[in-house]
């Protein structure tokens, strides 16, 4: 087989396809044959790089050279100075917000040193559309092992010994889930890998599907061994159309080896796996939702026998962060995976790092690392040096974490304990510009509308949060409001059929409990303090510091702004939208937010 | 390829083992093709495209070939540096492709530094 001499890896995810990876890929390899430097440099396109505020990025092999905000432009550059003549191309490398100089290569780049792969254990290092390259770096060695000279019990122990539990929400440790399906006597038997991944900015079971297919079938087919299942699903939803087809040419060439379909190995363990697509509802994430829209039925909850079934048959479901990591536990051993983290928490965990954050994108950390090591270390901090003030964690129905608690260990218990969870690893941070009244109505309005309407604590519970809180953003908040979040929150959470509205208050009472002073600054001052909500703000400008330079004029949309040249300016408040254009246009911070 | 043994797994990894070395980097040797101006115009180009066409015969899977740009003797290019993993790099002057066959065979495989080729052992030193 023909190998390159360097080789460039390229993000393919779906991040950097959209920004024009493509067409770089295109352009790259046109530069190369200009060169006749085809059969030397290959250019792979792998998944997510997880840089994604830099994207699109590449990885220039052996050398780790880091590559950014690639244009299709560059690709001449690049192929000349540093594919013929060995000079990475200076102005393409990256330089952290708070250094001088570029650091060239990956592995000195802080986003990256401090994380620890396993579950993205192939990513950026294999085409995921390469079954052959996945195999190349230990690829279905464990499922090997498994087949030819593990018990199911064993492999239970082992996946039991190294605390790996479920990468989806609950933490529920995987092998005992697994042992009490493997009891069933009830046949056949189902594996489900839920990838539905419906918290909006979370994008890790996307990244791995996309990355690294191979690793998700390969700890299914490890499952359905266990179990004795014989048939599996991969729950995605459509608007994952990359990671969907990623996966379907996988689990094409996997059945050409013969590792899925009838007399896998040559062992007679018979398993193959399906795509599910499903159309995109955050409900439908949560398992007994899940079922029922494999089951071709109305994706609603159900009150929950002792165990979840499909078509009234043992299910085993697992998050696709999960399935990852079972192939690296087979291979490693449950020593070496318990070795890593915390007490009750072990291995790692994908986080997603989106909102007010120099270094937004996907990371895997050890757990037990406290938030500060990935907001500020990893994270970059928060754009222009701001201050921050908090991490939802956990997704939507998660809780906020303020600064104070910046060096909470992130595992399981701390993140229950601090009154948010771990949820499926969505982290948005959130700076001193963001109103967190504002945040919980943005929250609650996503789940009021993702609430499935089955019961009615959700349903009504949900709606009348968000009335109130839309009630306090206007500046009509009532000082009984407080009680009555509180009070409605606790009853949402008893009362509720299934996660979604038992976790659903989550935003508005964390914010309540940390942030407190906010609402009622709200509700008593008729006051937003960080400038967010519309109706209770007003723009105007210090007469003192405005150097009458006309930009906040020309910019705003309204006309809004008056003022000769060099004359302090004016807000007409009559026209003025609260758009805040003229505050970022301000190069003097002359215009006042209060 | 048909259907799979789980022999056949180790069968794939030996065959891709060349292109994954590649990409993670810690090979056994690094030979770096100087390709400066000076050096492409002396013929690194055909020297870079002999060291890939040994690596390729010999299937070998545990070698680096890089470029980087001049090495500051322009008079001397084409050259070559190897590096053999714990061992001082040596600089190779005045290549060709005769030369660079017997430096491949003696120095990269058998790991015995061809004196009269070589102008130096170890690197200058930076800052
Ligand atoms: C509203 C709601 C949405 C959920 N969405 C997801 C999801 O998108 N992906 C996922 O893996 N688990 C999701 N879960 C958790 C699942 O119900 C279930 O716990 C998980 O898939 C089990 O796999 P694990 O043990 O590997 O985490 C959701 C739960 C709730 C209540």
């Amino acid at each position: 087989m023909k190998s390159y001499r360097t080789n460039v890896m390229l993000c393919g995810g779906t991040g950097c396809v959209s920004n024009g990876a493509f067409k770089i890929k295109d352009a790259l390899e046109r530069e190369l044959k200009k060169h006749n430097l085809e059969n030397e440099v290959g250019v792979i396109m792998t998944g997510c790089n997880g840089f994604c505020a830099q994207g699109p990025v590449a990885v220039v092999k052996p050398d780790e050279i880091f590559y950014q905000l690639l244009k299709e432009e560059d690709a001449a550059h690049i192929v000349e100075e540093h594919f013929l003549k060995g000079r990475p191309v200076k102005e393409l490398l990256y330089t952290p917000p708070a250094e001088k100089s570029p650091v060239p290569k990956m592995s000195d780049i802080g986003f990256f040193s401090k994380q620890r792969l396993i579950a993205l254990r192939n990513r950026g290092m294999i085409d995921p559309e390469q079954i052959d390259e996945y195999i190349g770096r230990d690829g279905y060695k464990a499922l090997a092992k498994v087949l030819t000279s593990m018990k199911s019990e064993e492999v239970i122990q082992e996946v039991s010994d190294s605390g790996l539990r479920g990468r989806g929400g609950a933490g529920f440790p995987t092998g005992r889930k697994w042992e009490s399906r493997r009891k069933d006597p009830r046949t056949p038997k189902y594996i489900v890998c839920n990838a539905d991944e419906g918290d909006p900015g979370a994008f890790m079971d996307r990244s791995i599907v996309e990355a690294d297919p191979h690793s998700v079938i390969e700890g299914m087919i490890i499952g359905a061994y266990v179990v004795g299942a014989s048939k599996g699903y991969v729950y995605i939803r459509m608007e994952y159309p990359l990671a969907v087809k990623r996966m379907r040419l996988a689990i094409e060439q996997a059945r050409e080896y013969g590792l899925l379909g009838e007399d896998i190995f040559g062992t007679g363990f018979d398993f193959d796996i399906d795509i599910f697509q499903g159309a995109g509802a955050f409900v439908c994430g949560e398992t007994t939702a899940l079922v029922s829209s494999i089951e071709g039925r109305i994706p609603e909850p159900r009150q929950r026998p002792p165990r979840t079934t499909l078509w009234g048959k043992p299910v085993v479901i697992n998050n696709v962060e999960t399935w990852a990591n079972v192939p690296a536990i087979i291979n490693r051993g449950a020593k070496w995976f318990s070795s890593i983290g915390t007490e009750t928490s072990k291995g790692t965990k994908v986080f997603s790092l989106a909102g007010d954050i120099n270094n937004a994108g996907l990371v895997e950390v050890p757990m037990g690392i406290t938030l500060r090591e990935i907001v500020f270390d990893i994270g970059g901090g928060i754009p222009k040096g701001m201050e921050f003030k908090a991490v939802q964690t956990g997704g939507p129905s998660g809780g906020v974490i303020p600064a104070s608690q910046l060096d909470l260990p992130v595992d399981y218990e701390q993140l229950n304990a601090a009154g948010s969870m771990m949820g499926s690893g969505g982290m948005i941070i959130m700076s001193r510009k963001s109103c967190m009244v504002d945040v919980a109505r943005y929250f609650l309005e996503f789940l009021n509308d993702e609430s499935c309407g089955k019961c009615t604590p959700c349903r009504e519970g949900s709606g009348e949060m968000l009335r109130i809180l839309e009630r306090i953003c206007q500046g009509e908040g009532r000082p009984e409001d407080l009680d009555t979040l509180e009070e409605l929150g606790e009853a949402i959470r008893e009362a509720s059929l299934c996660g979604l509205g038992q976790s659903l208050p989550n935003p508005v009472l964390s914010s309540l409990e940390h942030f407190r002073d906010e609402y009622e600054a709200h509700i008593n001052d008729k006051k937003c303090p960080a400038g967010v909500c519309k109706a209770l703000i007003t723009f105007t400008i210090d007469k003192e510091k405005c150097k009458g330079c006309r930009l906040c004029a020309k910019n705003c949309p309204q006309e809004a702004i008056s003022g000769e040249a060099k004359e302090p300016h004016t807000i007409d408040q009559d026209k003025c939208i609260k758009c805040g254009v003229c505050l970022d246009a301000c190069k003097f911070d002359a215009v006042l937010v209060a | 390829m048909g259907k799979i043994r789980p022999e056949d797994l180790e069968k794939i990894r030996e065959r891709m083992a060349r292109t994954i070395n590649m990409r993670e980097g810690d090979a056994r040797a690094r030979v770096t093709v100087h390709m400066g101006t000076c050096g492409i115009a002396a013929g690194a180009r055909k020297i870079m495209s002999t060291l890939m066409d040994l690596v390729e015969e010999r299937g070998i899977d545990d070698v680096v070939v890089t470029t980087s740009g001049c090495a500051g003797l322009c008079s001397r290019e084409p050259m070559l540096t190897v590096e053999l993993k714990g061992e001082a790099p040596v600089k190779y002057v005045d290549m060709d492709e005769d030369k660079t066959k017997s430096i491949f065979s003696e120095h990269i495989i058998s790991g015995k530094v061809v004196k009269e080729y070589a102008l130096a052992i170890g690197s200058e030193r930076v800052g």
